[in-house]
């Protein structure tokens, strides 16, 4: 009987991304296909799909993602939305009944703009502001959960197999320039709708595979900026971090990963001068935003994704490219299927951000 | 050559080195039987004055009066280590007279004494300086 | 006062089948408790002059001795126990202030044995220390919430100074007067070539241990012993002392027998003169005083040194934290009620403060729940036994631990807890030449740095069984504790879950 290492053994959750660099339109049907080679790394219970550019009718408004247990909790949850926000439309998010996705909650889709006289008697920046209410709406309104809450995108997701996922809110009717997909294989959180990846605030979502061991440092810091890790899942912390240090602190791509994936401080040291002291001050200013154990992820955000290994490789994750397109996987197999003749696959190193940006004026 | 050297400030004055001494010497594997109720006849001693004490073994000279003085050729300089060949000792004791340091000792047994830095026992390596609980004895080339 | 109420407390055991009367315990035992008698050709020993450091223990070449707790017990009762007898007793000789040495010794709770840490099964793996990297180095000081950057973009490197350490602990305050010349020179020596620091205490900064500067903490205190500018400027921080966990509330007093020649020099009062620390700072009788002394201390070097502000574990110690951290300090230590000292009135050390695994988590909370934990680092101490407790510290919230009662055993010293007699035997907590000779700096030393090589590596072992490859990752991540044996309400003062949970 082979042994590990001489076969792969199927475990963890599965990940998959494409983004067009030209901002060409894709439906979600590849997305969901790419999955299928990867069933086994998950176990159906939780599927989920971001789509970036799916809502160019809305473009200029939040959209929020609303899970609700029962009917009873729209009430209470939109007698909030309403004192902060002009609700441009309202609707059911559509659905296809299948067999294999049950026991769904009521899901809503709101596109609101924020109120322009409340921000401006806040002195709040209007995307803290949505941020705010994302929060008070997830930890104080019991059976009501916003899942996506960014403009000209969305998270879609469910308990069952992703590829279940997708056809169950009918991806295949939405067209985006980049998607990015998630199985999982929950190991620490029980499995419910709400815990499904993609994982997402604002326009951020993360689709993750691992058990990061930092967790609770990293959310009890995180928690001390407003944030508040009610699902008490790895991406949620993950996503939080990110907005924290791209939106809140100002990073670029490339040094928040410099801070959650931090180089090590032998590699630091060997660095020419300037890069040393950039990088001794993002560990020692984040020290508490490093994230250790196994992570791949996927940051997807308005015009582009980024992929990062934790800084030992401990999750596999390749990358490929075909034509205007960059693609991100679990598994080769992943990417094969959306594209047969993808090129230069390779696995990046640990910690080695991959950062692809659809081109200026193209999404 | 590695030779014995003592450091002053660090001596306590706890005799130990004599009593390691004087095991190792003995031939015995139990320090008990060895020493126990027994005159004991170290190959260092501590010279004491007041509060200053410091061990004193052989200096294994450059050149060794104790050497030139031997009338039976029992001392000799073999790689920097002087010694004593106790079966050529006639026990005359010159060499315990003229020795500056006062390290070699007569004993009883009609030979002379001296530190052979425990070469020639089954210690292998100075007892004195493996028991010194405070480094003031050491075993180094300078 | 002819009758002797207390009978002695231990018991000197001298095997006669081994003994071979070298008397080297005779030499060794600066309470005289043997003596060779000639004429017998023994030797005798007087017990009620013994206090149990085990010196002429560890240095019998035969092992004929042993130090045993006397078997002659008063009559047994479980609220007039022996001790409290035996301290009415002696108070009712001599009128006075019982005092002690070290930290407090009575069975109260100890926290860090009820905690257990975890590690990576399956989901996650685990990390081997040995063929991947494992990193322990700490920054304390103030983290700014905010980075800057230059007109090009380029951070600004607007980091307050910070103390690096290679591992997530520090020699705790011991002032040289308290402690010997040597047993300092020991600590610095192992804090250089450990990368990390020691604590010079209340008792200034010998001459000698100015080039470890880069290496030492300088502390100031209520009674400001040896401060002066070149002192602050010697140092890699600089420490002021509100408190110490054996004894809240309260100063110090070494006394004038210990104040002679260099000692006198270092502390800058003349020899033979009691060095009083007052309780309080006379200068700061509130918070906002604490502003101006630290403020002071940065002014006088330029905010070249971080501030470490250091106090006791008491029944406030987050809303006092919460406090310190907005005060300008950099680094705020705690101390726990079992805490060391070279000598506290009992009652006070005995039944003064509150354990430190309690203490660290409350105000970490709190400092967390007001959004300034960044504002400061945490250091604790107060009894850190082993890497286990460490490694628990640092999951509780801690950035680093400081050491100092395991320091001393790593240099000999046996817990015997007379460090107010001055007579130590292991050449400690003496000012006697005679003894503190005993203590060879180079044996010393290496003694400190193999304990903390090995602590070092089990640091390493724990964290790479939970997975986790650099130290910042398991600060304040609770998560890895479970509580054993504990209530609900220790639970959530822990914020830690019970196992099994």
């Amino acid at each position: 009987m082979k042994k590990e290492g001489e076969i792969r053994i199927p475990s963890g959750c599965a990940i998959s991304a494409v983004i067009s660099k030209d901002g060409n339109k894709m439906t979600g049907e590849k997305i969901i296909e790419s999955m299928i080679p990867m069933h086994d790394r998950s176990n159906g219970l939780g599927g989920g799909f971001a789509g970036y550019g799916i809502y160019p009718d809305h473009k200029n408004e939040y959209a929020l993602h609303i899970f609700f247990n029962d009917k009873y909790r729209i009430e209470d949850c939109e007698r909030i939305i309403k004192d902060s926000f002009e609700i441009v439309k309202k609707e059911i998010i559509p659905t296809r009944k299948i067999p294999e996705i049950t026991d769904e909650p009521i899901i809503m889709r709101y596109f609101v703009s924020p109120l322009f006289s409340l921000l401006r008697s806040l002195q709040l920046d209007e995307k803290e502001f949505v941020v705010r209410i994302v929060m008070k709406i997830n930890t104080e309104v019991d059976g009501a959960y916003v899942f996506s809450s960014g403009k000209n995108m969305g998270a879609f997701k469910a308990v069952g197999f992703p590829e279940d996922v997708g056809r169950f809110y009918k991806l295949d009717e939405y067209e985006g320039y980049s998607w990015t997909a998630h199985g999982r294989y929950p190991t620490n959180t029980p499995g419910w709708w709400g815990g499904a990846h993609p994982f997402g605030l604002l326009d951020y979502t993360i689709v993750h595979n691992g058990e990061i061991s930092s967790y609770d440092a990293n959310r009890r810091f995180i928690e001390m900026f407003g944030y508040k890790c009610t699902l008490q899942t790895d991406t949620e912390v993950i996503t939080y971090i990110a907005d924290y240090l791209i939106r809140r602190q100002g990073l670029s791509l490339t040094e928040t990963a410099s801070v959650i994936a931090a180089p090590f401080w032998t590699t630091i040291e060997n660095k020419p001068e300037k890069e040393r002291e950039k990088l001794k001050y993002l560990r020692t200013m984040f020290s508490s935003l490093l994230i250790t154990g196994p992570f791949s992820i996927i940051l997807g955000f308005d015009g582009g994704l980024m992929a990062l290994n934790d800084r030992l490789k401990l999750r596999s994750m390749v990358v490929g490219e075909y034509n205007d397109k960059v693609f991100i996987a679990s598994e080769e197999a992943a990417i094969r299927k959306m594209e047969i003749n993808a090129k230069n696959i390779y696995a990046p190193q640990g910690g080695e951000p991959i950062i692809v940006k659809v081109k200026e004026g193209k999404f | 050559m590695k030779k014995i050297y003592v450091n002053e400030k660090w001596c306590l004055g706890c005799h130990l080195c004599e009593y390691n001494c004087a095991f190792a010497n003995s031939g015995e594997t139990d320090m008990v039987k060895a020493l126990k109720d027994k005159e004991i006849s170290p190959r260092i001693h501590v010279e004491e004055d007041g509060k200053i004490t410091y061990a004193v073994s052989c200096r294994h000279c450059e050149d060794p009066v104790c050497v030139k003085s031997c009338i039976s050729g029992a001392l000799s300089k073999k790689d920097g280590v002087v010694t004593i060949d106790k079966n050529k000792c006639v026990g005359c004791f010159t060499c315990v007279l003229v020795c500056p340091y006062g390290a070699v000792i007569p004993t009883d047994k009609h030979a002379a004494i001296k530190c052979e830095l425990c070469l020639k026992n089954a210690c292998g390596y100075p007892a004195c300086v493996k028991g010194c609980p405070n480094k003031a004895i050491v075993y180094e080339e300078r | 006062m002819s009758i002797n109420y207390i009978y002695p407390e231990f018991e000197v055991v001298r095997n006669p089948n081994r003994c071979i009367c070298c008397r080297v315990c005779e030499r060794q035992c600066a309470n005289e408790v043997h003596r060779f008698d000639a004429d017998g050709k023994v030797m005798l020993s007087d017990e009620s002059k013994c206090v149990n450091c085990q010196r002429c223990v560890s240095l019998c070449p035969t092992r004929a001795l042993k130090i045993i707790k006397s078997d002659c017990v008063l009559r047994e009762n479980a609220n007039w126990q022996n001790q409290t007898i035996k301290e009415i007793y002696k108070q009712a000789e001599s009128g006075g202030v019982l005092l002690s040495s070290m930290g407090n010794p009575n069975p109260l709770p100890v926290y860090f044995d009820k905690i257990l840490i975890n590690a990576s099964q399956v989901t996650n793996p685990s990390i081997d220390p040995l063929r991947e990297p494992m990193e322990t180095k700490v920054f304390l000081g103030k983290k700014p919430n905010k980075i800057e950057r230059d007109k090009d973009g380029n951070f600004i490197n607007n980091l307050p100074p910070q103390i690096e350490l290679s591992m997530p602990v520090m020699f705790s305050a011991m002032s040289y007067g308290s402690i010997s010349y040597n047993a300092h020179k020991s600590l610095a020596l192992a804090a250089q070539k450990l990368g990390i620091l020691y604590n010079t205490g209340e008792g200034g900064l010998h001459e000698d241990f100015y080039v470890y500067g880069d290496n030492t903490i300088v502390q100031v205190a209520s009674g400001r012993f040896g401060v002066h500018e070149n002192y602050l400027q010697a140092g890699k921080a600089i420490e002021i002392k509100m408190g110490q966990g054996a004894k809240p509330g309260i100063g110090g007093h070494l006394p004038g027998t210990k104040i002679v020649g260099d000692v006198s020099k270092t502390r800058m009062i003349p020899e033979g003169s009691d060095a009083i620390s007052p309780a309080p700072h006379h200068d700061i009788y509130s918070i906002e005083d604490l502003r101006q002394l630290v403020y002071s201390l940065k002014e006088a070097t330029a905010y070249k040194k971080p501030v470490i502000v250091k106090v006791a574990a008491v029944h406030n110690i987050a809303a006092i934290a919460s406090g310190i951290a907005r005060s300008g300090a950099d680094v705020i230590a705690i101390d726990g009620f079992r805490g060391g000292t070279g000598a506290a009135p009992t009652r006070v050390r005995d039944n003064v403060g509150i354990p430190i695994e309690l203490a660290l988590a409350a105000v970490d909370k709190r400092l967390r729940d007001e959004g300034i934990r960044n504002n400061v680092s945490l250091v604790v101490g107060g009894s850190i036994r082993s890497a286990a407790d460490v490694v628990k510290s640092i999951a509780l919230g801690a950035d680093a631990c400081y050491i100092a009662t395991a320091a001393l055993l790593a240099l000999g010293c046996h817990l015997c807890r007379t460090c107010q007699t001055g007579k130590c035997n292991w050449g400690i907590a003496t000012q006697n030449p005679e003894l503190v000779k005993r203590l060879n700096p180079e044996i010393g030393s290496q003694r400190l740095i193999n304990l903390m090589t090995a602590w070092k590596h089990e640091i390493k072992e724990m964290m790479g069984g939970m997975g986790i490859n650099s130290i910042e990752t398991l600060r304040g991540n609770r998560l890895m504790l479970r509580g054993i044996g504990l209530n609900e309400k220790e639970l959530e003062i822990l914020g830690i879950s019970h196992a099994g949970q």
